[in-house]
């Protein structure tokens, strides 16, 4: 049985490697044409560093209030002639240096970020995925329930979420627990927008042929649904993760804004804002406006990539 | 038939339900509406055999494929393959074992391949499925052997079907189809998606691979040409029925049916130049409200009272009233 039945001429050689198919592929092309989605990626990039470097780049610890001198409160940007030496864009009215704020809260905004985009994108997909594949009642219930969480507006959600929790887990949170209902709040209010996606998807996808070849030797339902339907169902989803990073950042914002966020010891941006929003008055612009910028250029920069990932994955525009 | 069948079909039927939803028919008015898809069709397969079903778009042959595999349950009958039902559940553990032996090839080899995956892990998903070879080395070299058994290279295995033409394609669900040592394939259109260079290329193969591993087809088919090279005995369908089972050749030589003799007189043919020809009249009816009696009468020239109200019986290879009441002859010379 090794010989063919005719000879097959030997193929030709590709980049079979994951990295060689990705700098072959019309993405990265169309990534290369576009300067503006170069210039966004390279400042997510920037952002992302400092998130991560925060610890080595900032002249102070702002959640340690034993580095903090209300001596040093309220001082305005080195530029100005008041300025001090290491608070290059001046202090709060703690004496918290402000660049150190904004590079240690990035951290927490896109940490908050990512893990809210990554809650709610698996279990969206995951009851997309189920509502599509299964149909009947099952599908129908889910998919009403999405109907109506998506009749209130996402912050609605999360600011109901998050008081419901507080107000179950009782007492004085911690950081980290903040955090960690954040995400969840975050999470929750998202969800619909994945599973709508990945139901639409699936439905196309489960009456292809391939998922027959699979059924037909016994494969159980969810090695099918995980093996063979999610791979066929991401491309979507990875543009309307990225939209959303730049929406669960902003959700985050507001909520600290709000002050059911992150709390003034571990401040993220959305308290700096809040914080500085108290002195805008007073004349101390500082304290609002660089954790205000920097916030504004984060969710842009990841925006203008969502939009260019969701046409460079379109086959309709290229 | 002197051997014992290895498929055998009796009295299968399917009907799907297309009514309206609940709400409108409730606020619209209206009733349920059914669709009989397949309506009472038996008929019976010997090993190493090719047994064809041809039929119109619509006629029930993909349902009747799919119901055979056990892809879509039965509303009727029974489907028993090798002696095991597929439909009852007192045989679920030998129905398992007999998935292995049972494989299907689509259609559409656009569709019945996984995009995301490579060729080589596509072929070796039955061979873990059933966890036929367990060492990893062992499996590569099978998918190989696979490949080169259906005129492809063991390196293609590592490039993703969109690399390949839709003949090369059909020869990938080919090589899967036999991974598991299949004994009886389903084909449904094999080649209908194909160029007609390549459709000859891949039937060729189909035989060649029966002659080599004694396998037992059961081919789909609307294109009576395609059948005629490859089918031992052939059925034709007309709107979920069987209306006429012969031999191969037989089917061609001495058409009974009228609407059998309707489908080859439509296919055109230097030799028939200048005789007589039945013109294809009118369109398959409606499935949901199918004619009473025979449901070919609304098109057949031969059709009287009896037609119209008495479903014919299959008997002798025909279910046609009147060659059974001798109105009509079996004309030996088309």
């Amino acid at each position: 049985m090794a010989e063919g039945i005719q000879a097959a001429p030997a193929p030709q050689a590709q980049p079979t490697s994951w990295a060689g198919r990705f700098f072959d592929s019309d993405v990265w092309a169309s990534f290369k044409r576009s300067k503006l989605t170069m210039a966004a990626a390279f400042l997510t990039a920037v952002f992302m560093a400092a998130a991560v470097l925060a610890g080595v780049l900032s002249p102070q610890d702002p959640f340690d209030p034993a580095q903090l001198e209300l001596m040093n409160s309220r001082l305005p940007p080195l530029w100005n002639a008041e300025g001090q030496a290491p608070f290059m864009l001046g202090t709060d009215e703690q004496g918290r240096d402000i660049l150190s704020a904004i590079l240690y809260g990035l951290r927490i905004s896109l940490a908050v970020g990512f893990l809210g985009v990554a809650f709610s994108a698996t279990l969206g997909i995951a009851l997309g995925l189920i509502a599509g594949y299964v149909g009947g009642t099952v599908d129908a219930f889910i998919m009403r329930v999405a109907d109506v969480q998506l009749t209130f507006p996402a912050i609605l959600i999360a600011l109901l979420v998050d008081g419901v929790v507080k107000a179950v887990l009782g007492g004085q949170l911690d950081e980290m627990m903040t955090l960690s209902v954040l995400v969840f709040s975050i999470g929750l209010s998202f969800w619909v927008q994945y599973a709508r996606t990945v139901r639409g998807s699936v439905m196309v996808e489960k009456n292809k042929d391939y998922i027959a070849a699979a059924r037909l030797i016994g494969l159980p339902a969810p090695v099918i649904m995980f093996r063979h339907v999610l791979p066929n169902v991401l491309g979507p989803v990875l543009v309307i993760a990225t939209i959303n990073l730049a929406l669960a950042i902003i959700t985050e914002a507001t909520l600290s804004f709000l002050g059911t966020g992150m709390p003034e010891t571990m401040p993220s941006l959305g308290t700096l804002i809040r914080i500085g929003n108290n002195y805008l008055f007073s004349g101390e612009w500082w304290i609002v406006a660089f954790p205000g910028i920097a916030l504004a250029l984060l969710v842009l920069a990841i925006n203008l990539l969502g939009d260019w990932l969701r046409d460079a994955l379109n086959p309709r525009l290229r | 038939m002197t051997e014992r069948s290895y498929v055998e079909v009796n009295d299968l039927r399917r009907v799907f339900d297309v009514s309206k939803p609940w709400l409108n028919r409730v606020l619209e008015g209206g009733e349920k509406q059914y669709l009989k898809a397949v309506d009472g069709v038996s008929f019976s397969i010997a090993k190493g055999e090719t047994f064809a079903l041809v039929g119109e778009s619509g006629s029930g042959k993909s349902t009747v494929a799919r119901m055979v595999v056990g892809l879509l349950p039965p509303t009727s009958g029974e489907v028993m393959i090798d002696g095991v039902s597929m439909s009852s559940h007192a045989a679920l553990g030998e129905r398992q074992r007999l998935r292995r032996r049972i494989q299907m090839i689509f259609q559409d080899p656009y569709a019945s391949l996984n995009p995301r995956w490579q060729v080589d892990r596509i072929v070796a998903e039955p061979i873990r499925a059933f966890r036929l070879i367990e060492s990893e080395k062992a499996i590569t070299d099978r998918v190989g052997e696979l490949l080169s058994l259906v005129g492809l290279h063991p390196a293609d295995g590592r490039k993703y079907p969109h690399e390949f033409s839709g003949g090369q394609r059909q020869r990938i669900a080919i090589a899967r189809a036999l991974a598991s040592n299949a004994e009886f394939i389903v084909c449904d259109e094999p080649t209908s998606a194909l160029d007609v260079s390549v459709q000859a290329q891949i039937l060729n193969l189909m035989r060649d691979l029966q002659d080599r591993l004694g396998l037992t087809y059961l081919f789909i088919s609307h294109n009576l040409a395609v059948v005629r090279h490859m089918a031992s005995r052939i059925g034709v369908m007309y709107l979920g029925r069987i209306v006429e089972i012969s031999n191969g050749r037989e089917l061609f030589s001495q058409p009974k049916h009228p609407y059998t003799r309707m489908l080859l007189d439509a296919v055109p043919d230097v030799g028939m130049t200048g005789r007589q020809r039945i013109p294809v009249k009118g369109e398959i009816p409606n499935p949901i409200s199918p004619p009473s009696g025979c449901t070919f009468n609304p098109r057949c020239p031969f059709a009287n009272d009896r037609c119209r109200t008495e479903v014919p019986p299959l008997l002798g290879g025909v279910a046609c009233h009147a060659i059974h009441e001798g109105r009509l002859a079996i004309d030996a010379a088309a």
